[in-house]
């Protein structure tokens, strides 16, 4: 049986970038639609679809970048997903007229079985994790682990 | 579509999924059986794409988006070699549990294209 001599949070940290990439897919692609579609019948709900795409790819791409630059955009990405979740999701509860057309954190991401609302979460976890102060063992572990 | 046809791929898809998943997560590497289950998944959405290029003619049209269901369609037939391309290049639990995550999502890509197809709620 082929085991990983890296740490379990880097493994993890893997499956993590695998779904953050696929929601990234999910919203661009439907971000996308919209605009080129039915911009007209909502501006406001798809420049947010596009603009959480844009956040959901970025955070993919500064979770698998290295560096303590990328690691504050982690965190600035995750941080901005967590918040327009939330604000979006309780804005589409009081009042559904203010997004009418569905966008990824509309009903606390209900379309996407809620893992808008977890993915934050657990990415906040996984970032506190391996904050960089003590990054070596982890660093390591990931070239080993590419080789 | 074929309504009966897209229930059996989304079974297939969540069986394999959660037999990968399962397996990852008790620390087996990517093997051939989890790696065959995504591949199943692969040829019966290359067969999904067949049908839906063919069920138009017979007069079996999408109801909904036919660009929204080939969006889906695709970034759904993407996802398993990309998959499995990485459970060959890093052999071990978490491949598997990768190849569980998207196994799972294809499941839900093709409820949604289900939903395009045959159900209009707007």
């Amino acid at each position: 049986m082929v085991q990983t001599t890296s740490p379990r949070s880097l493994g993890i940290g893997r499956v993590l970038v695998v779904v953050y990439g696929i929601l990234a897919l999910a919203a661009t692609g439907r971000s996308v639609l919209q605009i080129l579609t039915k911009f007209d019948t909502a501006p406001l709900a798809y420049l947010l679809s596009a603009l959480s795409a844009v956040v959901y790819i970025l955070a993919t791409a500064a979770l698998v970048a290295r560096g303590r630059r990328w690691y504050v955009v982690a965190w600035v990405t995750i941080g901005f997903e967590l918040l327009g979740v939330i604000i979006v999701g309780t804005l589409s509860a009081v009042d559904p007229m203010l997004f009418p057309a569905d966008t990824v954190w509309s009903g606390y991401g209900f379309g996407y079985l809620f893992v808008p609302l977890v993915l934050p979460v657990l990415g906040m976890l996984w970032l506190h994790r391996r904050r960089p102060s003590r990054p070596a063992s982890v660093e390591t572990g990931a070239a080993g682990a590419r080789t | 579509m074929i309504e009966w046809f897209t229930w059996l791929q989304i079974a297939v898809a969540t069986a394999a999924g959660l037999l990968c998943l399962t397996l990852g997560l008790a620390g087996r590497a990517p093997a051939d059986l989890t790696l065959g289950a995504t591949l199943l998944v692969e040829v019966l959405l290359i067969g999904q794409l067949l049908v839906s290029l063919f069920a138009p003619a017979t007069g079996n049209v999408p109801t909904g988006s036919v660009l929204e269901y080939y969006v889906y369609l695709v970034s759904a037939i993407i996802l398993p070699p990309a998959a499995a391309f990485w459970a060959l290049v890093e052999r071990n639990r978490w491949s598997t549990v990768v190849l569980g995550v998207t196994d799972l999502s294809i499941a839900v890509m093709l409820y949604r294209m289900n939903e395009i197809w045959f159900v209009q709620l707007a």
